[in-house]
């Protein structure tokens, strides 16, 4: 494998709205998503598994009963903490299940059960009986047991930070907005729930393990679990060739996939399949945390900020941990002399809180951009003008010069097309039968990431084809076909002339589809291999020639920041009498560099923008202290926006192209959209009603008088 | 009813048939076997998709015997020699025009909510046909226009994490104008 340095490439393909090249399977359900796949594909005749998860918060499971479970009919058997295979590791708390007799949260897996159909599988999980020693337990996010210091927020970012005098500057300044924000527990809830098949098999005297898993990142699940089993990756095979959505929440393996693995290791070679629950996945398959974020913003009159503090409350789990980077767009969005951030954890006997969908900027930057309209309210200044007054020359955070910062033209670009110059300045200004109008605006941003490990294979075929191999995932992005239009102009084929093979770890390696990272780590990966496969072998090949390459850092590319930007504006009604909230209109205009591919971007942005207004009106999953889980665990308590609820909701973008970050010229596009777009719905609500609100979810009665 | 009971005093198992776009099949179910687990997990027929198992998002969506219902709410015994279509089955030839409207609306990303969403608009275009009124029907005697917030009410028991929703209503609207 070679560490190829990558040229621009010329768009052909690239720019236009190739049809998605899995259209077809997914209209009609023929697509195999990860317990549909059958015999022909090694899945022969499965075990069901179900999980007996736990009923307490925090002790020991002193005794598991599986009598009444073994004697239902079609039971095969019973793992607990007694009988489960030993694991080689245990450091990851999340995953090594069935070690011990340790609960370490509500809904933790304490049991499984086999059986030869789901439904005695199911029954045979109500039948297991879990016998415990409780332990009092803490599950409530408090401003004063939220104290903990992470070494690290997520991914691997500063725990807090500090530039000047803030205390002195907030002290002299003349304009003072000091508010708290709050974002409720969200669950990322993709439509398919997670689920994994797995099989051990022998294979030249070594063991196999093969999973097709419901994954973001096929080698990440080998990453994670091969040690744990005592396995060499290559004993490990993980297929993902359709996944029902992920949302972050499949980013990484969680406990279920663990269990799959264990069950199947006792029944003799014979395939196991486990779908979660709908309800399980509220305790078992990651969430966003709850944030407290305590704002104050100091400026002068004329809105020019001189100081920004963000410090960020929240909670993680004592059984593994995760530090959300809430204030990490705050270090980086506006200029200010003086600026200071921190992160303060409660450890708590839950659930294990991972990625949902822009974990950091998501909370964040509702927090900071509520805060800035209220600072424009308090400087008496236009929402637009007062974020331009606080562009920054360079990067606040690095001091490196931007990559095209383009925020500023986003958000003109955006009130022009909303209408914003039509506003009315004051709230509660525009009555329309019994609804108050208003109309608000907020910044966007995320980090442009590239992940490393990334290899691609480019292979010649008969006629003039190529098979374009990495093993990347398509979660619903568009990456199958974006991954075909990158190819096909690195090569300078047709896009029908390129054969991608992806989601399976034995293909080249590929780094997870989460931070908005993975066209840019798989396509820059992609784009050198088929330029050292033209370097080497020419542009008419013989078949049965390949390429395996990486592509090679930029080091030019070491002096810029790069992040994508945008600008959503938001319409709210708020029902004078009832409170209830609609949002008829909800835009965002991002800046992204080159997009790959109209009709899939625009999909990504506008599905970013729906989930950030379903947080916005509804989404809260609701904790009881008292026993440590959350209570709203089904999609008829945990509400999530339903057609009825979107009305014009779009995106568009400014034409633009970034070489020094990728020879596509894209930055990514899969988070930016959430981002920002809650704090839009919450201005616009100030501006319809003139009450503020500073916690989400935006619900009736905050503005019931 | 059903033709041959087998029991062992906890659970049944029972002989039924069920003709699955277009083919028909004979298989035993146990009495707890819904009528999606039937077609998934007994007839190998992964079109429609579980995505709550309780009747709360949609995705499992079928026209059962000519009208859209949810599997996952229904017991396979109770559906002795139903005929279920399930999205895979719809178009007689190549891809409903539902489905191709999908397709060109881009009214999907991951594609796991999708059969159940094509399902649901084909059975509420009938719907419509039909006379049915909506909740957000104003004249309940004439004849129902089919603007966007009909559209958006009759397709609200589909739930889409992706959010194509747009997209979906876009496509639709086409379909429904032909």
């Amino acid at each position: 494998m070679t560490e190829q340095r990558t040229r621009g490439i010329a768009p052909r393909s690239i720019g236009t709205s190739l049809d998605r090249v899995d259209g077809p399977e997914k209209v009609t359900g023929l697509a195999a998503y990860a317990v549909e796949h059958g015999a022909d594909e090694g899945v022969s005749a499965p075990l069901s598994v179900w999980l007996v998860t736990s009923t307490i918060a925090k002790g020991r499971v002193s005794r598991v009963d599986p009598s009444r479970a073994l004697a239902h009919p079609g039971v095969t058997a019973v793992l607990d903490h007694t009988n489960a295979p030993r694991l080689e590791q245990t450091d990851n708390g999340e995953l090594a299940i069935l070690q011990d007799d340790r609960v370490g949260f509500r809904g933790q897996v304490v049991a499984l059960v086999l059986a030869e159909t789901s439904e005695a599988a199911r029954e045979g999980a109500a039948l297991v009986e879990v016998s415990y020693e409780p332990e009092p337990h803490e599950a409530e996010l408090r401003e004063d047991n939220a104290t903990y210091k992470p070494d690290k927020v997520n991914p691997a970012m500063e725990t807090d930070t500090d530039e000047g005098d803030v205390d002195a500057a907030l002290a002299s300044a003349p304009v003072l907005v000091e508010q708290t924000y709050r974002t409720p527990y969200e669950h990322n809830n993709p439509l398919e729930p997670h689920a994994t098949v797995a099989w051990w098999a022998e294979h030249e005297g070594r063991e196999v393990l093969s999973m097709f898993d419901s994954t973001q990142g096929v080698h990440g699940v080998v990453q994670a679990l091969a040690p744990m089993l005592g396995l060499e990756p290559d004993q490990v095979r993980v297929r993902a060739p359709y996944v029902g959505g992920g949302f972050g929440s499949k980013g990484e393996a969680h406990a279920h996939v663990m269990a799959t693995v264990l069950a199947a290791q006792t029944t003799g070679g014979r395939p196991v399949r486990l779908a979660v629950t709908r309800q399980q996945m509220f305790s078992l398959t990651g969430y966003r945390t709850a944030t407290i974020s305590h704002m104050r913003l100091g400026a002068g009159a004329d809105g020019r900020l001189t100081a920004i503090e963000h410090a960020v409350q929240e909670q993680t789990s004592v059984v593994r941990e995760f530090a959300e980077q809430t204030a990490s767009p705050t270090r980086m969005l506006y200029a200010a002399p003086h600026r200071r951030t921190s992160h303060r954890l409660a450890r708590l006997d839950v659930a294990v809180p991972s990625w949902m969908r822009a974990p950091g900027e998501m909370p964040g930057m509702f927090a900071h951009e509520v805060a800035m309209d209220e600072l424009a309210v308090a400087c008496g200044l236009d929402p637009i003008v007062l974020r331009e007054r606080n562009e920054p020359d360079l990067d606040p955070e690095t001091g490196k010069p931007f990559n095209d910062r383009r925020l500023v033209e986003c958000l003109r670009r955006g009130a022009e097309r909303f209408g914003w110059a039509d506003r009315p300045p004051e709230p509660r200004a525009r009555l329309d039968g019994d609804w108050w109008i208003g109309t608000g605006v907020a910044s966007a941003t995320y980090p442009a990431m590239k992940q490393p490990g990334n290899t691609a294979r480019v292979t010649s075929l008969e006629g003039g084809r190529y098979e374009v191999a990495i093993g990347s995932v398509d979660i619903g992005t568009g990456a199958r076909t974006v991954l075909t239009q990158i190819a096909a102009d690195a090569l300078d084929v047709a896009p029908t002339d390129v054969e991608l093979a992806i989601a399976d770890s034995l293909l080249p390696s590929a780094s997870v589809a989460g931070g908005s990272s993975g066209t840019s780590s798989w396509g820059s990966a992609i784009v050198a291999a088929a330029q050292l496969f033209r370097a080497d072998h020419g542009a008419v090949p013989a078949p049965g020639l390949h390429t395996t390459a990486s592509a090679a850092d930029d080091p030019a590319s070491e002096a810029y920041a790069f992040h994508s930007f945008g600008a959503v504006f938001a319409e709210a009604r708020v029902n004078r009498w009832t409170g209830e909230v609609r949002v008829p209109r909800l835009h965002g205009v991002y800046s992204v560099g080159r997009v790959i591919n109209p009709r899939t971007a625009r999909s990504q942005l506008v599905g970013g923008l729906v989930m950030g207004l379903s947080a916005a009106l509804f989404e809260e999953s609701h904790r009881d202290p008292r026993f440590g889980h959350v209570v709203t665990q089904d999609l008829a308590t945990y509400h999530v926006a339903s057609h009825a609820d979107v009305l014009d909701v779009d995106a568009e973008w400014l034409e633009e192209s970034d070489e020094a970050f990728t020879p596509m010229g894209s930055r990514g596009i899969g988070e930016i959209g959430i981002v920002g777009t809650a704090a839009a719905v919450a201005n616009a609500t100030f501006h319809a009603t003139g009450t503020r609100v500073r916690s989400l979810p935006l619900t009736a009665d905050h503005f019931l008088e | 009813m059903p033709g041959v009971v087998r029991g062992t005093g906890l659970t049944m198992d029972i002989e039924i048939d069920l003709v699955v776009d277009g083919t028909t099949h004979s298989l035993s179910v146990d009495t707890r076997t819904t009528l999606l687990d039937a077609l998934r997990e007994r007839l190998q027929v992964i079109s429609p998709k579980k995505g709550c198992d309780h009747g709360q998002c949609g995705t499992c969506t079928v026209l059962l015997d000519g009208r859209r219902h949810l599997t996952c709410l229904a017991l396979a015994v109770a559906h002795d020699g139903a005929e279920v279509v399930t999205a895979a089955g719809l178009g007689s030839d190549g891809l409903h025009p539902v489905q191709r409207s999908f397709l060109t609306h881009d009214g999907y990303q991951c594609g796991y909510c999708t059969p159940g969403q094509v399902c649901s608009a084909v059975g509420m275009l009938d719907e419509v046909a039909q006379g049915h009124p909506s909740h957000v029907t104003e004249d309940l005697t004439a004849e129902v226009d089919l603007d966007d917030a009909e559209i958006r009410e009759r397709m609200s028991g589909n739930l889409c994490r992706c959010g194509a929703y747009p997209g979906i209503l876009a496509a639709v609207r086409e379909a429904a104008r032909g």
